[in-house]
């Protein structure tokens, strides 16, 4: 049997996937491979439209492919159920959205809790967990605060600590940064490196922000609905 | 998840606000016309229910409802006595008189007259006086809503209307009537005011006609079927007889027959419903568009149809039972602060309430059930768009 950390966090092949249909039909994926390793942060870069974020959203098993395979940590997607996905989904992978998408009338504290409620621990026990984590994330004592009252750096550090509050395998980030100036941009990204990387875990960041792209250890570049290439990054062996 | 959608709910009060404003509205029309519609209703047969000794009404057989009357012969009274399966019967005079005021002015009024020595088929409950105040000579009593409406004294066009009360004097065809009591009675269906008087000071005070006797009110021996003894009234007198609740029966059907009334206010509750529908419908919905893209994230997150349906479904509850009960609370309020006035008042029953509430739970999970199909068809990949 294959040890466990041998195990890539993801595994993709010969992935397709469409939209629409006749006329209307546009192709995303065209039989793509992909594989990230457990621990490794891969940067999936491409001009606009080239289809990233419909391979994230494959590889995070939000959207089905129409052919190929794509597995997390050796678990065949498409062989769950909706609902077995959904609660793999909410147990092993934290999102960190390009637009936060911090609900803005839950308070920070109420925001970082969510995937720990979604996956049934007990309110106080989410609400303890996420004010550790919000001091991890360097906004110890912001707990009552309403996402309005942060600055854009701000709420992507309490994306990025409701992204790993409940300790997942794999984080996707979509323009983790684009939304911010590059100083904030570059903070954001160091945090994101110590807290997932470091911690063992992968992370998978789609962007078209060159201002990171050091932070990689793998880069695959995407092009029209294809892989074009996959590239050691320029952090490879920086933490190995 | 359950407190997280409460909280989303409370955490935008002005959205919140205008969805318990809109469902709050909508109770108002919902509670409101019905409540008038079933006042109005109960009153084509509120002289029935107010006279709860009888439980048969012996009727000339061309008498269509309680307020229709049709009088017949003195001597009918002996020939129901005379049915088996009757315990007692009594005279009672209804008929519409005009009634000349202290000052001058004049207003049509229902004459009613009971039995001199029973005084049976009296108002139940006396404001002012006794029943047996009747018995004082030129006595009558006048019901509260008549007292302090057509009846009311005016000492000029523009001054107050004072109610009348114990010891004015009313005129009938030049004959004087004291009033000796203020009693309250079920409005009838036409608002007029209601004047009881015995039965044989009726006689004195009505125009003269050559019959008098409106209704028989008979009593069944105990153990015998109203309904029966009804029938056997009908089959050896030729009048017409029904059970208290037949008549109620008959004379509602045939007010609803007659009149538009319960298509016109029907039609009014109809676009209640349908405003009240369509206003909550969109608000709610609107509510969740607007948190369309978190429900995305909360998928994307792990949560599950299930939670999904639950938090929409909490979030309808909430907003339709705190809308109704405010818009339930405030018509109650407005029926109190106007009750006891002349004309057609609001009557609230549990039965109407229960309905209504009805009507709002269907609304706001109508619109609970359109959201969450926009959200539980909702692709989650949505979450990823800027």
């Amino acid at each position: 049997m294959e040890p466990t950390n041998l195990i890539p966090a993801v595994s993709c092949s010969g992935v397709t996937k469409a939209y629409g249909s006749g006329d209307t039909r546009t192709v995303a994926l065209r039989g793509v491979d992909l594989e990230v390793r457990q621990g490794e942060l891969l940067m999936l870069v491409g001009p606009s439209g080239c289809g990233k974020t419909t391979l994230i959203s494959v590889m995070a098993g939000i959207l089905d492919q129409d052919a190929g395979q794509c597995s997390l940590f050796g678990q065949d997607m498409k062989r769950l159920t909706p609902a077995q996905r959904t609660a793999f989904r909410g147990r092993r992978i934290g999102f960190v959205f390009q637009a936060f998408n911090l609900v803005p009338t839950l308070t920070v504290a109420d925001n970082i809790s969510l995937p720990l409620l979604i996956n049934g621990s007990p309110r106080r026990q989410a609400r303890e967990r996420s004010i550790a984590c919000l001091a991890e994330v360097g906004l110890a004592g912001r707990e009552d605060a309403m996402p309005s009252e942060l600055s854009g750096g701000q709420q992507q550090r309490v994306a990025i600590a409701r992204a790993l509050v409940h300790e997942p395998d794999l984080v996707v980030c979509d323009e983790p940064t684009s939304a911010l100036d590059h100083t904030t941009g570059l903070a954001v990204m160091d945090m994101l490196k110590n807290l997932v990387v470091r911690g063992g875990r992968s992370l998978v960041i789609v962007t078209h922000d060159s201002r990171i792209f050091h932070y990689a250890d793998t880069m695959a570049h995407m092009d029209d609905g294809r892989i074009e290439s996959v590239r050691p990054g320029a952090a490879t062996g920086e933490h190995s | 998840m359950f407190h997280i959608a409460l909280k989303m709910l409370f955490g935008d009060p002005g959205k919140y606000l205008g969805i318990i404003t809109a469902i709050a509205l909508s109770s108002v029309i919902m509670v409101q016309q019905p409540a008038m519609l079933v006042d109005m209703l109960s009153q084509t047969y509120g002289t029935i229910s107010d006279i709860s000794l009888p439980d048969i009404w012996v009727m000339d057989p061309g008498v269509k409802s309680v307020d229709d009357s049709k009088p017949i012969q003195d001597t009918q009274l002996y020939r129901v006595r005379g049915v088996r399966g009757v315990e007692w019967a009594v005279p009672f005079y209804k008929g519409m008189q005009k009634v000349r005021l202290e000052n001058g002015e004049s207003a049509m009024c229902q004459l009613v007259g009971l039995d001199d020595s029973t005084l049976i088929g009296g108002p139940a409950v006396m404001l002012k006086g006794r029943l047996a105040d009747l018995h004082i000579p030129d006595g009558v009593i006048v019901d509260e809503s008549g007292a302090r409406g057509r009846l009311a004294k005016r000492a000029c066009e523009e001054c107050p209307p004072v109610p009348i009360g114990v010891g004015d004097i009313l005129e009938f065809n030049d004959t004087r009537a004291l009033v000796v009591g203020v009693a309250r009675s079920t409005p009838s269906f036409m608002s007029q005011p209601v004047v009881f008087t015995t039965y044989s000071r009726a006689k004195t005070l009505a125009l003269s006609e050559r019959k008098m006797l409106s209704f028989v009110l008979a009593k069944a021996k105990q153990g015998e079927a109203p309904e029966a003894v009804a029938r056997r009234i009908s089959a050896e007198t030729g009048l017409t007889a029904y059970s208290s609740e037949e008549f109620k029966q008959a004379s509602l059907e045939h007010i609803v027959k007659h009149t538009n009334i319960l298509v016109n206010i029907g039609f009014v509750v109809l676009i209640g419903f349908v405003v009240g529908t369509a206003v909550t419908g969109q608000i709610f919905y609107n509510f969740t568009l607007d948190n369309l893209r978190y429900f995305g994230v909360f998928k994307a997150m792990g949560a599950s149809d299930r939670t999904l349906l639950g938090m929409i479904l909490l979030q309808a509850l909430l907003v339709g039972f705190v809308g109704f009960g405010f818009g339930a609370g405030a018509t109650a309020a407005f029926m109190h602060a106007t009750a006891g006035g002349p004309g057609p008042q609001a009557k609230l029953t549990w039965q109407l309430l229960l309905g209504s509430g009805g009507a709002v739970m269907f609304i706001v999970l109508l619109a609970a059930f359109i959201s969450a199909r926009k959200v539980l068809r909702l692709e989650t990949a949505v979450v990823f768009k800027a």
